[in-house]
């Protein structure tokens, strides 16, 4: 039995894993775990991760949760080229630093503009007053001022001038704001520079096909929303709301 | 040159490294940043970490910022005893696993307690509030049962039979509330006995060594902040 990767494209930590299983031609075998049908929820998936989020993986009887993990094991165990996760005692460092700081930071922050602008009035019909979105902006706007001053500062990658994980996990991140008109690169040449060369070093195809459908996310204006997930996520959105 | 930590044991993640470093006899030069002092804000220290936080490592020209990573800088660099990010490539997927989760759960949560009860106090002049700090307890509640369930099971430590890092961030995490008078250990005997464990894996006297500081932590109207500090908490602090 292959490895097994349960994703839903719409996540960004999923897309990481995903374009980074592609581009080291990684077999494995994808398993759509659909989240708007709440298919996260499911037994069967509970199995494969017990805290129901994706992405998580599945290696013959291991299991695995936690996009950061998935990476660094999948680096290993394929012996991927050394520029994702340097063997170089301090440029390894400044990678785990980058992806420790990306959780409280970038990460939540960038995927609130989803909730904002699509979620929370798709499950609940309410559309946010737009003080709301711009309270999202600002602070994501402090976020990106620290990202480009330490972590990317002249350089054409975070640690030095190949990509790394600590790139792809950051670019897939802010790639959500972008899905709903939220041109967090606008007005920053050098982050946009810096996307660009991700997106040559990942390959533009592969980049675009990862990105298909946070890209098109407003086209599911009409989706059908399980109502068991609906009520899952009912107490996060009265906190997103207040 | 030996290598320098910028630390305050107020601080979780700092008690992590430091206890990390001493059981480890990593020759370091403790440079205290006192956090109640605001000396995490000044420039001199903006130098070694331009994020302004604890902990931070100088080593030689190098400087780096994030307890996990330095921590894994450290076990890389001196060598430590496998089992603290074992070489079993599961095992260290394990590790990984649990590090990069608690970020958002049981650092956030256990952090929010300290903060409604003990920071916010101090920077508004004002008791803690019991709603608020009801709402932390019950969220640190959900990411404890998941603790429970999912990364310590029926194991004697989160990853097998030895004490790992994983371990270590947690356990130094959790003793925050406990400093504030929440103690999240009653009435959850299995998580007493991991306690028990990973002090007695660590060494009682450094585990106590190392918790002084956040288990006296003093009466906030008897901490003098200074007006720059006030004013620099109450921007991180707004709701």
């Amino acid at each position: 039995m292959g490895l097994e990767l349960y994703l839903d494209l719409l996540s960004q930590p999923c897309r990481a894993v995903y374009i980074f299983a592609k581009k080291n031609n990684i077999p494995f075998e994808f398993k759509h775990v659909e989240l708007f049908k709440g298919q996260h929820y499911r037994e069967e998936f509970g199995k494969v991760n017990i805290l129901k989020k994706v992405p998580a993986l599945k290696d013959g009887v291991f299991t695995l949760a936690e996009s950061t993990a998935i990476l660094l094991y999948l680096s290993r165990k394929y012996n991927t080229p050394d520029h994702w996760y340097p063997s170089d005692t301090q440029k390894r460092a400044r990678v785990d630093e980058y992806l420790s700081w990306h959780h409280t930071n970038i990460r939540g922050k960038a995927g609130k503009t989803l909730w904002i602008k699509v979620l929370i009035p798709l499950f609940t019909g309410q559309t946010l007053p737009p003080e709301k979105l711009q309270e999202v902006m600002d602070e994501l706007a402090i976020s990106l001022k620290q990202f480009e001053e330490k972590f990317l500062q002249d350089k054409p990658f975070i640690v030095g001038s190949e990509i790394s994980l600590a790139d792809l996990m950051a670019i897939v991140e802010l790639m959500q704001p972008i899905g709903v008109g939220c041109d967090i690169f606008e007005d920053r040449p050098k982050l946009s520079e810096w996307r660009n060369q991700v997106e040559e070093a990942v390959g533009k195809e592969l980049f675009q096909e990862a990105h298909e459908l946070i890209l098109n996310i407003k086209e599911l204006g009409n989706i059908q929303i399980d109502p068991q997930l609906k009520e899952h996520l009912a107490p996060l959105l009265r906190k997103m709301m207040k | 040159m030996v290598v320098e930590l910028f630390l305050d044991l107020l601080s979780q993640p700092c008690r992590a490294l430091f206890i990390f470093a001493k059981k480890n006899n990593i020759p370091f030069e403790f440079k205290h940043v006192e956090l109640l002092k605001g000396h995490h804000l000044r420039e001199e220290f903006g130098k070694v970490n331009v994020l302004k936080k604890v902990p931070a490592l100088k080593d030689g020209a190098f400087t780096l910022a994030e307890s996990i990573a330095i921590l894994l800088y450290l076990s890389r660099k001196f060598n430590t005893p496998d089992h603290w990010y074992p070489s079993d490539l599961q095992k260290r997927a394990l590790v990984d696993e649990y590090l990069s989760w608690q970020h958002t759960t049981i650092r956030e949560k256990g952090c929010k307690i300290f903060i409604t009860k003990v920071l916010v106090p101090l920077v508004v002049g004002q008791p803690f509030s019991p709603e608020k700090l009801e709402e932390a307890v019950e969220e640190l509640n959900s990411a404890l049962k998941q603790f429970e369930e999912k990364f310590l099971q029926n194991k004697p430590f989160i990853v097998g039979n030895e004490i790992s890092l994983a371990d270590l961030v947690a356990i130094v995490e959790l003793m925050q509330p406990v400093g504030c008078g929440c103690d999240i250990f009653e009435n959850r005997p299995k998580l007493v006995e991991w306690r028990s464990r990973v002090e007695e894996a660590v060494g009682k006297e450094l585990f106590q060594q190392a918790h002084e500081i956040i288990l006296n932590v003093k009466n906030p109207s008897t901490t003098q902040l200074s007006p720059e500090l006030r004013e620099h908490l109450k921007q991180l602090l707004k709701p």
